[in-house]
């Protein structure tokens, strides 16, 4: 969408300061590096993926968090068991809005939270037995295609060899069962369970069914988890395209599709944080290339359906895409235009997860809207400066402790094909593994946090008086008493789906109800009679 | 006295499958956050943290700073003494807080970690500063659920502030587990008996905010240090809930008894008429007061409402299920309006909720009674018993949607429904309110289902 009207932003530098000079002198030294003025023409280091310092309260939750509560969490034809005391389970009990659609076989264990429930004497003397006994009471009540184990901190540290229990229970059960050592102190946040739940996963279940299923095109969608229903209207674009969609990891998911993800001829990466891993995996054992896709936003849902088309080099693909964009489109301009005059210029602040904080500026900007500052809560170096610093990044104690599997070529199973299609194509300029951050995608002068606390969202907030601030539900009341509108982009705020072209209306309606609704004339904001920083510097036509 | 076949259990099961408790931390993180300028911290990695304030957000729907010592791996293995003492400096730093309470997590506990000598060693190094009171209560979850966590962190409070002095007039009040509303509805109750009563601890403002003109980051209200310090010298403590009264281990009531003297009187959650007549009764005993008028009326109120929805209630089948004392409260209500209590349910294992029910409630003979149970096993025995309506917290709900009959939502943690914070169960006035719901959810499963769509019910 062409915009005329440039915005340019102030220079946060001397609010930096001031939320800095609230710390101890060490704490502010290293949130210093974690607080990045942006400059999109300039490389600039952006500090993530290191320890929350203890006593700032942050959002991350725990590695156990990412690997159960994320990555497996959505997947329906397995029972997945927490092996620990009963609050780690009962939390990530269904807690994240992922949906599912059993179908007609209506398999599905994900609205049950199954935990060893450790009890003191299982602390002394050890829970393998009480573990063994879990998994096969699961398996005689509901006979599951698969059982895996989460260790929690506890079990950890009085060590209960999980791997050990799992390989003797597939073996006298003779369903796949499968252990995550994903103790919650392991790491800075959930993404070192993304690792560990990728690893895993690819050791364990991957390659398991070599059946190649049906259909000219094969592919599979890494990192999209069905929140409030993104991966339902996603799988009709591919239904549309008469593509074949054999897993996605992991929302609407199987292990049964995930034993067959390896047949497939592309992979494509929605959220880069959680799921890379797998995606580098499978290329280097099976030849897959894998591409960045980007379903949040109109255009960005445009730009990627082009983008697989082009990858299989088919011009009727290409029609079907072009079709299905054309109908979409006029839509979408529709409600476009409706809500532009009421939110053009309108600020958006967002600190979320490890790519929605990028992939929602997409949509913002759709409706003319300005990001001014954003930040991850979990996300790496690579997530905010793009894949070009990866051989820069620094190896520390916490990232050190996740392993990093040694993953060769399966010599029956490669398809060679694939990298010779992947080398004609970059010759043409295709491009691969191409995620350039979200840093070169934001204004400058806006203002990146990594693992943003209480404190500093506050200050930020009087600072920039956003029009709507995008965050989780830690921090949803908090903002309300200010009286801004927030948006929970975790779990939608019980909306959605807002991906694709459908799911971009819906967010557009949304966003518009949000900001526009009479509940906030009721509560004035401190700042009400104060000049507004941003819109303010707006008024620049080009 | 009752001895029925059917409280065997047939199984038991190894793994619990849908939990009907919750951890003890989260217990112990509600208690903290209604002492007034404290500031709740976890000792443990920073998921249990962020998902017990992620579980207390959804359901109060307030901010809720409760911070973390964030374990990494060394602090696992070595303790968490360095991570503690940043953590407190920092909270310090940033709230300038009157009091830190320090809650530990399985983690912690089974590290070792000595939290007593930890704290005593950080004001050692910490000599001459001035510093917020920090105090602490062990809170493992493989020991108990969240009511555990709930009391351990009463008592840890008292312990650490209740102090003699001077006799006052004042009561101190431990109303257990229950919503900010009801607090405030008994604040009220005892403003007029013209009792000053402590509440420990007071969490009806700090967990139900007004909208804010400017933000607080911490909200106001709460048990103030002085009047947990004047505990030591009330007149009476009351204290609420049957199984505590029944508890082997100290509670903060039976400490102050035994420290100061000061005379306890444990009483059930004030539901129903008989239960909350014995409450009103207490208040009188204590202010030399008659019931004031209101309460007189109140009470008339709710026995006309009793014979009104009569029709509609007795001889239904209820399941009752949540935190024991909150179970054996509502089923003496149950009972008390006709309501047939089939099954009663909870994840606490004091081992006291059967006795109590059968011998002070002398509920039914063929009234079941799970303890130390799950959700699953509260569902198989559902299925067989077919109750007409549910009576707990969310978490049942997905019971009520598979029997197709109505959930009446009481207790914690309600994410499904506006108004947690609000809901009522203590009381004439908690009770009248409990009531209507319960009734006019059965009406409405009625009128839905006949066939005409009649007005008159
Ligand atoms: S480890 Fe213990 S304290 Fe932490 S969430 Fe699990 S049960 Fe609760
Ligand atoms: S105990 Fe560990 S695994 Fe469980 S919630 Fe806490 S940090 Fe996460």
């Amino acid at each position: 969408m062409s915009d005329k009207k440039k915005i340019e932003l102030p220079d946060p530098s001397d609010i930096k300061e001031d939320i800095l000079a609230k710390y101890p002198k060490k704490v502010a030294k290293k949130r210093a590096k974690s607080m990045v003025i942006n400059d999109p023409e300039m490389d600039q280091e952006q500090q993530s993926n290191v320890r929350t310092i203890p006593g700032i309260i942050t959002q991350r939750g725990c590695c156990y968090a990412g690997c159960k509560g994320v990555v497996l969490g959505p997947t329906r034809d397995i029972v997945n068991l927490t092996h620990g005391p009963i609050g780690c389970g009962f939390y990530s009990w269904l807690t994240r809005r992922n949906q599912t659609d059993p179908g007609p076989d209506g398999e599905n264990y994900m609205t049950y939270c199954f935990s060893t429930d450790m009890q003191d004497s299982n602390i002394v003397f050890g829970g393998e037995k009480k573990l063994a006994d879990a998994i096969r009471e699961a398996y005689e009540i509901f006979k599951p295609h698969a059982i895996s184990i989460f260790s929690t901190c506890p079990i950890g540290l009085i060590g209960d060899d999980i791997h050990t229990v799992a390989r003797q229970m597939k073996q006298e059960l003779g369903i796949n069962v499968f252990g995550f050592s994903c103790e919650g102190y392991k790491g800075v946040s959930q993404s070192a369970g993304h690792h560990i739940a990728n690893n895993r996963i690819f050791t364990d279940v991957v390659g398991l069914d070599d059946v190649v299923r049906p259909g000219k095109f094969r592919v599979n969608l890494l990192g999209e988890y069905n929140i409030g229903g993104d991966a339902f209207i996603l799988e009709k674009y591919f239904e549309q395209m008469d593509i074949n969609l054999v897993s996605t990891y992991s929302g609407n998911s199987t292990v049964r599709d995930f034993e067959n993800s390896h047949t497939v001829d592309l992979n494509m990466v929605m959220c880069h944080r959680s799921i890379n891993y797998i995606a580098e995996m499978m290329e280097k054992k099976y030849g897959i290339p894998w591409i960045k896709v980007n379903f949040i936003g109109a255009e960005a849902t445009a730009k990627s359906l082009r983008k697989i088309a082009e990858y299989f080099e088919d011009d009727q693909l290409k029609s079907k895409v072009e079709k299905i964009i054309k109908s979409e489109m006029k839509e979408v301009k529709i409600v476009i235009d409706q809500v532009k005059p009421r939110l053009e210029g309108k600020v958006a602040m967002m600190y979320v997860g490890g790519s929605r904080a990028h992939h929602y500026q997409e949509l913002f900007n759709e409706m003319g809207m300005v990001t001014v500052s954003a930040g991850y809560e979990f996300a790496h170096r690579d997530d905010y400066e793009g894949r070009k610093v990866l051989d820069s990044i620094k190896i520390d104690a916490d990232s050190r402790n996740i392993e990093e599997l040694t993953v060769v070529k399966d010599e029956t199973k490669f398809r060679p094909e694939l990298p010779e299609k992947k080398a004609s194509l970059l010759e043409k300029g295709y491009r691969f593994e191409d995620y350039e951050g979200m840093m070169p995608d934001m204004k400058k002068n806006s203002l990146v946090v990594d693992d943003i606390s209480h404190w500093e969202s506050e200050k930020l907030i009087e600072y920039y008086k956003p029009d709507i601030f995008c965050a989780g539900i830690k921090e949803k009341y908090v903002i309300q008493k200010y009286g801004i509108p927030m948006k929970q982009l975790h779990s939608y705020d019980y909306g959605g789906p807002y991906a694709g072209f459908k799911g971009a209306i819906n967010f557009y309606k949304e966003i518009d109800r949000m900001i526009n609704t009479n509940v906030w004339k009721l509560i004035a904001p401190p700042w009400k009679n104060q000049p507004e920083i941003v819109a303010k510097m707006a008024d620049v036509e080009y | 006295m009752n001895t029925t076949v059917s409280n065997q259990r047939t199984k038991t099961y190894a793994a619990t499958r849908n939990a009907c408790k919750i951890c003890a931390p989260l217990g112990a993180s509600v208690v903290f956050k209604g002492v007034r300028n404290c500031v709740p911290l976890i000792h443990g990695s920073q998921g249990c943290s962020t998902y017990i304030r992620r579980y207390m957000i959804s359901h109060y729907k307030e901010p809720m700073d409760i911070a973390s010592t964030n374990f990494t791996e060394e602090a696992a293995i070595f303790g968490g003494e360095r991570n503690f003492d940043t953590a407190v400096r920092n909270i310090i730093e940033q709230y300038n807080p009157e009091s830190i309470a320090v809650a530990s997590t399985c983690l912690s506990e089974t590290i070792g970690d000595d939290m007593e000598k930890i704290i005593r060693q950080f004001k050692a190094r910490h000599a001459g500063e001035s510093l917020p009171d920090i105090f602490f209560a062990s809170t493992p979850s493989y020991k108990g659920t969240h009511m555990d966590g709930f009391h351990a962190a009463t008592l840890s409070l008292v312990k650490h502030f209740a102090s003699s002095g001077e006799p006052t007039n004042k009561i101190n009040v431990f109303p257990g587990f229950v919503s900010p509303q009801d607090i405030r509805n008994l604040k009220t109750i005892l403003q007029d008996f013209g009792l000053e009563a402590t509440f420990i601890t007071d969490y009806d403002e700090t967990m139900d905010n007004p909208s804010w003109y400017t933000y607080k980051n911490l909200p106001e209200g709460g048990t103030s240090i002085a009047q947990l310090q004047s505990a030591g010298s009330a007149m009476a403590s009351v204290e609420l809930g049957k199984t505590l009264a029944k508890q082997q281990e100290e509670t903060a009531g039976t400490y102050l008894n035994h420290q100061f003297g000061i005379p306890k009187i444990s009483l059930g959650l004030p539901i129903g008429i008989h239960e909350s007549d014995a409450f009103f009764k207490a208040l009188e005993s204590l202010s030399g007061k008659e019931s004031p008028a209101k309460y007189i009326a109140e009470r008339g109120r709710l026995v006309d409402a009793y014979v009104d929805g009569h029709k509609y209630n007795f001889g239904k089948k209820a399941v009752v299920y949540g935190e024991e004392d909150l179970v054996i409260g509502l089923v003496s209500f149950l009972e008390e309006i006709g309501l047939d209590v089939v099954l009663c349910v909870s994840g606490g294992k004091s081992g006291q909720m059967k006795r109590i029910l059968k011998e002070d409630i002398q509920i039914k003979s063929h009234t079941e009674i799970l303890d130390d149970t799950d959700f699953e096993e509260m569902a198989e025995r559902c299925r067989e018993i077919r109750p007409d309506i549910l009576i707990g917290n969310s978490k049942g709900y997905y019971i009520s949607r598979e029997l197709n009959i109505p959930l009446v939502r009481v207790g914690f943690p309600i994410h499904d429904r506006m108004g947690a914070q609000r809901v009522q169960h203590l009381a004439y006035i908690g009770t009248q309110s409990l009531f209507d719901k319960i009734t006019n959810a059965l009406i409405e499963k009625k009128q839905n289902e006949s066939p005409v769509g009649y007005k008159y019910m």
